[in-house]
């Protein structure tokens, strides 16, 4: 198979219809091409989309209390409903679809952070050490809140990459002491969010138990941030966080259905109906890739039965001089499947080279500072390149196989019968 | 070399069935220079495609070179073809867009031979047949003469035991068909046998048995004594 003659016997018939070669390579060509640039768009969207829910876990839920709005159990409307610090260990030990949970307590007043001369106003979030991982708090020097710090109510805190900007300049803060509130904390890291929302840079961490002590919390939570279990449904995400609020309404005595008692948010209802989208779009691009394929294909196969029929003397002259089958077969099957995959990998090359050169253009325009949300890397990765690879090659052997059998069917006698 | 016994053949196309070869018993010696002759429709096209392996028969006995020709799949026919028998057309069939020598080389081809051995030994046969400075010429840029030389040569490279021969001078001019007729009785004068099918009367009477056959049988044989009968009785008519 891998001689040079058979390779040489298919080039002479290619040079001999160069037109004719060319024409119906470009067909296959032009199908991958497409298939390349709507894969790569696709995953572009896709990405742009990923990227925007990846600035918190997927599967984070957020609570919050308010007043009730209808009559309950003989209580009046109007009446403030009020987490607690046995709602945390109700919720992280009694919730099974909880995965890990923190608390928030909102620093009351107007709290002032100030180092030396310098100071500001600045948000504080107190939590546990799990919203690292839940908000996808990115550190550049030192560390975050652990368990130490919170069962000891220690005063330290992890700033914002604006607040230290703000109040050190190009001072280094790790181990310095800034005041909260008048209250002096140990910087212990350096919080930065590298994506899009900036406000996140103008947050501090201080544990959650410590800021409750400090600024006179008694038990109060404000909001849990909680994650619950991966899941497939949106019916199912929504099933978790109903079952959470019916426990919290059987807590607190107030009707399950009163959206005004208690807030939720539940993200991974969110990201499962968007990737749902994403996977539909992705489909219809390979319906449609394929679709444009298979009409290349169909050229191919139709140019190969003309080329077939034009050949019948020449492949029955071959079968008298004792060309078996198997090589007449494989002559024409080996010259289709050299078309495809040859037109087909420039197509690919050239599809998958267009994402790169758009990848390129978004990454400068990324790094100049432009906004751009809904379009993230938008090119095709190596696996579908190799399956659109073992696509063409099995295309090429299904556009050459009608052509080859009829080739293989060819008479000596009546392809060599004088006219 | 050739041994036919009551060989039958039929064409069926739809529900007509056309009976060509009824019975037909023939022997043909090595080395022998044969032409077979006979009317359209007495079935010597049918006779030449069954010798040559081409096609199967109905009924009947065919060995070849002592081997029995029957059943074979397409794969042993074509090995069988490549091995023993070398074709000559009358309109040639050489591959249009392959040079005199490639053309020549073809057979030693799907005989696996290398392309730099099977080459030079195409050379050879061109220059035996005074063909070498056209070696890389394309059939197009030849004439009929040297187009059915070249066909000869690539007829013989396989070095086969006979010579299927099909109007070989059909296409040609009186002088050139002589000079390729010549060029085959050389061949047949080094032992391989030769069979030519004809309706020239004096091409045929340039080998050295003639088989008429008429209907579907043999319906005369006219060899070596008699043919100088026949020579003359052709050159009366």
């Amino acid at each position: 198979m891998f001689d040079v003659d058979i390779w040489q016997e298919i080039f002479s018939t290619i040079r001999k219809n160069k037109l004719r070669t060319f024409l119906t390579g470009f067909s296959v060509a032009w199908g991958i091409f497409m298939l390349m640039i709507l894969l790569g768009s696709g995953n572009g969207l896709s990405n742009g989309v990923k990227e925007q829910f990846a600035q918190n876990a997927v599967n984070i839920m957020w609570m919050w209390t308010g007043e009730t709005s209808i009559p309950y159990n003989g209580l009046k409307e109007g009446r403030p409903i009020k987490f607690n610090n046995q709602d945390y260990d109700f919720l992280r030990t009694k919730e099974s679809d909880i995965e890990k949970i923190s608390s928030r307590y909102y620093l009351p007043g107007d709290i002032l952070y100030s180092y030396g001369k310098e100071y500001g106003s600045f948000e504080t979030s107190t939590c546990y050490p799990s919203l690292k991982d839940m908000e996808n708090i990115n550190l550049t020097t030192g560390r975050f809140i652990n368990e130490m710090d919170m069962m000891e109510f220690r005063k330290v805190v992890v700033i914002g990459d604006d607040i230290k900007k703000a109040l050190f300049k190009e001072e280094d803060p790790i181990g310095k002491y800034i005041r909260i509130g008048g209250v002096p904390f140990n910087v212990i890291g350096i919080s930065k969010d590298k994506r899009r929302n900036q406000d996140n840079n103008r947050q501090a961490y201080i544990p959650f138990s410590t800021a409750q002590r400090i600024f006179n919390g008694g038990d109060r939570v404000h909001t849990f941030t909680v994650t619950t279990s991966m899941v497939k449904t949106t019916e199912e995400a929504e099933a978790i966080s109903d079952k959470i609020r019916k426990d919290m309404a059987k807590r607190h005595d107030f009707d399950p259905n009163d959206k005004r008692a208690m807030g939720s948010f539940n993200m991974l209802t969110e990201y499962i109906r968007t990737m749902k989208i994403f996977q539909a779009i992705n489909l219809f691009v390979w319906i449609i890739g394929i679709g444009t394929l298979i009409a290349g294909i169909v050229g191919v196969s139709n140019i190969m039965l003309i080329l077939i029929k034009e050949r019948t003397r020449e492949i029955g002259i071959r079968k008298a001089i004792g060309a078996t089958p198997f090589s007449v077969i494989s002559l024409v099957l080996l010259e289709s499947v050299l078309i495809t995959t040859v037109a087909g990998y420039i197509g690919l090359v050239m599809g998958v080279g267009i994402m790169e050169l758009v990848n390129m253009a978004l990454m400068k325009a990324a790094a100049g500072g432009a906004e751009n949300v809904f379009f993230v890397n938008p090119t095709v990765d190596f696996r579908t390149a190799v399956t659109a690879t073992l696509i063409l090659v099995f295309s090429g052997a299904l556009a050459g196989y009608l052509p080859a059998r009829k080739a293989a069917n060819v008479t000596p006698i009546e392809a060599l019968r004088d006219e | 070399m050739i041994s036919i016994q009551n060989l039958h053949k039929s064409y069926v196309t739809g529900n007509n069935s056309l009976h060509v070869l009824k019975g037909l018993n023939l022997e043909i010696g090595e080395g022998e220079f044969v032409s077979i002759m006979g009317s359209s429709g007495s079935g010597k096209s049918t006779l030449l495609n069954i010798l040559g392996v081409l096609d199967d028969y109905d009924q009947g006995d065919y060995f070849l070179n002592g081997k029995k020709i029957w059943g074979l799949t397409e794969t042993q026919a074509a090995i069988t073809r490549n091995a023993m028998i070398g074709f000559i057309f009358q309109s040639f069939n050489l591959i249009s867009f392959k040079n005199a020598m490639e053309n020549v080389a073809l057979p030693l081809y799907y005989q696996k031979i290398s392309r730099k051995k099977r080459n030079m030994i195409a050379l050879e046969y061109l220059d035996r047949l005074g063909l070498k400075p056209w070696a890389h010429h394309l059939p197009s840029e030849m004439s009929g003469g040297q187009k059915q030389r070249v066909a000869i040569a690539r007829a013989l490279i396989s070095n086969p035991k006979i010579i299927l021969a099909d109007e070989p001078t059909g296409a040609l001019d009186s002088q050139t068909s002589m000079e390729v007729m010549e060029i085959l009785k050389n061949v047949n004068d080094q032992g391989i046998t030769v069979i030519i099918v004809t309706h020239e009367h004096d091409i045929a009477a340039m080998t050295k048995k003639i088989i008429r056959l008429k209907d579907g049988i043999i319906g005369e044989v006219i060899t070596n004594g008699d043919l100088q009968l026949y020579r003359d009785r052709v050159k009366s008519e």
